[in-house]
């Protein structure tokens, strides 16, 4: 049912864990199926050095975690943010079509623990924007 | 897809491999016994005993004539004829049906479609084994009620329903009974005349047979409209050319369950008790199904913290074949109605496993299995976000 590259992000997750001293954290659940993913981040200078994740769902669900905290680690807030769950679905090559929404739920608590970083700095939250009309639910 | 070479099938409930005297036997009705049995020449009568051979086995299997037995294309089939051919062929007579809210999908969504026809239906609850109560079923009736149908052993968690008393009561209001069997034909025994039966549905390859073949018992006077329309195949109920082989396999196979029953539930149960055992072992698990009344096969947990998609997906790596009523497994994202109807949250229905022995389950695979899904929860769990740290490895 998953490609290999799915498959062996799911069976070896990179990023899985907790940063004990994260100053950005966000947890979203998943209003289809019930499933929570949790992100950790280590903010430098506006850089995400460190990010974690820990996941309560489906190989897709952990799949698009581990790809999703890979394609962040070592970019700024702002390229972290524009990251896409289309993105993210490509990036594994490709998710069957009943599972994009578990990758919806990796760019959401990216978005979450962003902005947990940024209210937690005097900074303004960002925005949702289009209220995610490119997602395919 | 897994690495190791071990293949331990632990999914009797989803299929079984068609034994292979059964499949032996099947062949000579594919190529030399083609005849079709409507046909007047000889050829055509080899096929004809074949099948009356074979509706003599399954009649015998349940304690019913052969008369009484019509081939299907299978379990969904027979669900199907039995309750809309019931519903329509009394129709006049009332528009009210008594099922429980743990039927399979063939039984429950074949309901929806009535209902859609304007039929009314009671969905009756379940306790938190499953197991639905008879005098609730009495209690349901109605001076319109025209068919119950509760399933005999649930393919979930292989609750055994209360047949028999079941039976009784709709006797006792004169309301036709029908049971789906699919999952307790060969494995448990069964008697439509003790059981107060009037309609079963049994399916091959759920006991070794094979797939697309199943069976209808109509019991006497029970009237119910063709599903079927077409020609006159199996006394003018249920059109089609009859799949010789499949049938001469399904009765073959059922005969030879029936045969080993005693035997076979013995040794299985013993295993299905130590694999239940091992798994209980690990913390916060919890056994869903009846602790007596249940399958000699079939064992169902669920995990707390973890999903059983992930599960599925780590032990097929190890070559295990199980399945789970998670909603993230089913294509329509829904949880298990089954596990629902037993009072678990969502959330905790997500962590569930079903395991499903079979004749040749060993104690070596139950120890393997024990010891690989031990090892894939607390992989889960240490990555999932709800485990509290007490659970966690380090
Ligand atoms: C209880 C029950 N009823 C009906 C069916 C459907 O049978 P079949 O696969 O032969 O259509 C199944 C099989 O999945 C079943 O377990
Ligand atoms: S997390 Fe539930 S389907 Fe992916």
């Amino acid at each position: 049912m998953y490609n290999e590259k799915v498959m062996d992000h799911f069976e070896h997750p990179r990023n899985q864990g907790v940063i004990e001293d994260a100053n950005g954290t966000g947890e979203v659940g998943n209003a289809q199926c019930g499933d929570i993913m949790k992100i950790y981040l280590k903010v430098e200078d506006d850089v995400i050095t460190d990010v974690r994740f820990q996941t309560f769902g489906c190989g897709a669900a952990v799949a698009s975690s581990s790809m999703a905290t890979e394609m962040i680690k070592g970019k700024t807030l702002a390229e972290a943010w524009d990251l896409s769950n289309k993105a993210v679905a490509e990036a594994l090559e490709g998710l069957p079509p009943q599972k994009l929404h578990c990758s919806v739920l990796a760019e959401e608590s990216i978005h979450a623990a962003i902005n947990d970083y940024r209210v937690k700095h005097g900074l303004e939250a960002w925005e949702e924007k289009g209220g995610h009309a490119e997602h395919q639910h | 897809m897994n690495t190791e070479k071990r293949l331990v099938y632990m999914d009797h409930a989803a299929t079984t491999a068609t034994r292979v005297e059964v499949a032996e036997a099947m062949v000579p009705y594919m190529t030399g016994h083609f005849g079709n049995p409507s046909s007047l020449y000889d050829l055509a009568k080899d096929s004809r005993e074949a099948v009356d051979a074979a509706r003599v086995q399954v009649a015998a299997a349940i304690g019913a004539a052969p008369k009484e037995i019509y081939f299907t294309s299978g379990g969904t089939e027979s669900d199907n004829w039995a309750l809309k051919g019931v519903a329509f062929a009394k129709r006049s007579k009332g528009n009210h049906i008594i099922t429980t809210a743990v039927e399979h999908h063939a039984i429950s969504h074949t309901c929806a479609w009535l209902e859609k026809q304007g039929f009314s239906v009671t969905y009756l609850p379940v306790d938190r084994y499953g197991m639905v109560d008879p005098e609730a079923v009495e209690a349901a009736i109605t001076p319109e009620t025209i068919l119950i149908s509760v399933m005999m052993a649930n393919n979930e968690i292989g609750t055994i329903m209360p047949i028999a008393e079941i039976g009784t009561v709709a006797r006792k209001h004169g309301v036709l009974f029908h049971t789906d069997a699919v999952q307790a034909a060969g494995h448990i025994p069964i008697d439509v005349q003790e059981m107060n039966i009037d309609l079963l549905s049994l399916s091959g390859h759920k006991f070794h047979g094979p797939k697309g073949t199943g069976a209808l018992y109509v019991g006497p006077g029970v009237r119910l409209d063709p599903l079927m329309h077409g020609g006159a195949q199996e006394r003018g109920r249920r059109a089609g050319t009859e799949n010789v082989p499949g049938i001469v396999g399904m009765g073959m196979a059922l005969s030879l369950a029936v045969a080993e029953m005693v035997e076979n539930a013995e040794r299985v149960t013993a295993l299905r008790d130590r694999l239940a055992a091992g798994l209980l072992a690990i913390p916060e698990t919890y056994l869903n199904g009846h602790p007596q009344k249940r399958l000699p096969n079939n064992v169902n947990v669920v995990f707390a913290y973890i999903e059983g998609e992930s599960i599925l997906l780590l032990l097929n790596r190890k070559g295990i074949a199980a399945s789970t009523g998670s909603a993230c497994s089913s294509a329509s994202l829904e949880a298990s109605h089954v596990l629902m109807a037993c009072g678990l949250p969502h959330d905790v229905v997500h962590g569930s496993l079903r395991l499903t022995l079979g004749e040749e389950t060993t104690e070596a695979d139950v120890d393997y299995v024990v010891a690989a899904v031990a090892g894939v929860v607390q992989r889960l769990r240490d990555m999932s976000p709800l485990t509290p740290t007490e659970l966690r490895s380090k």
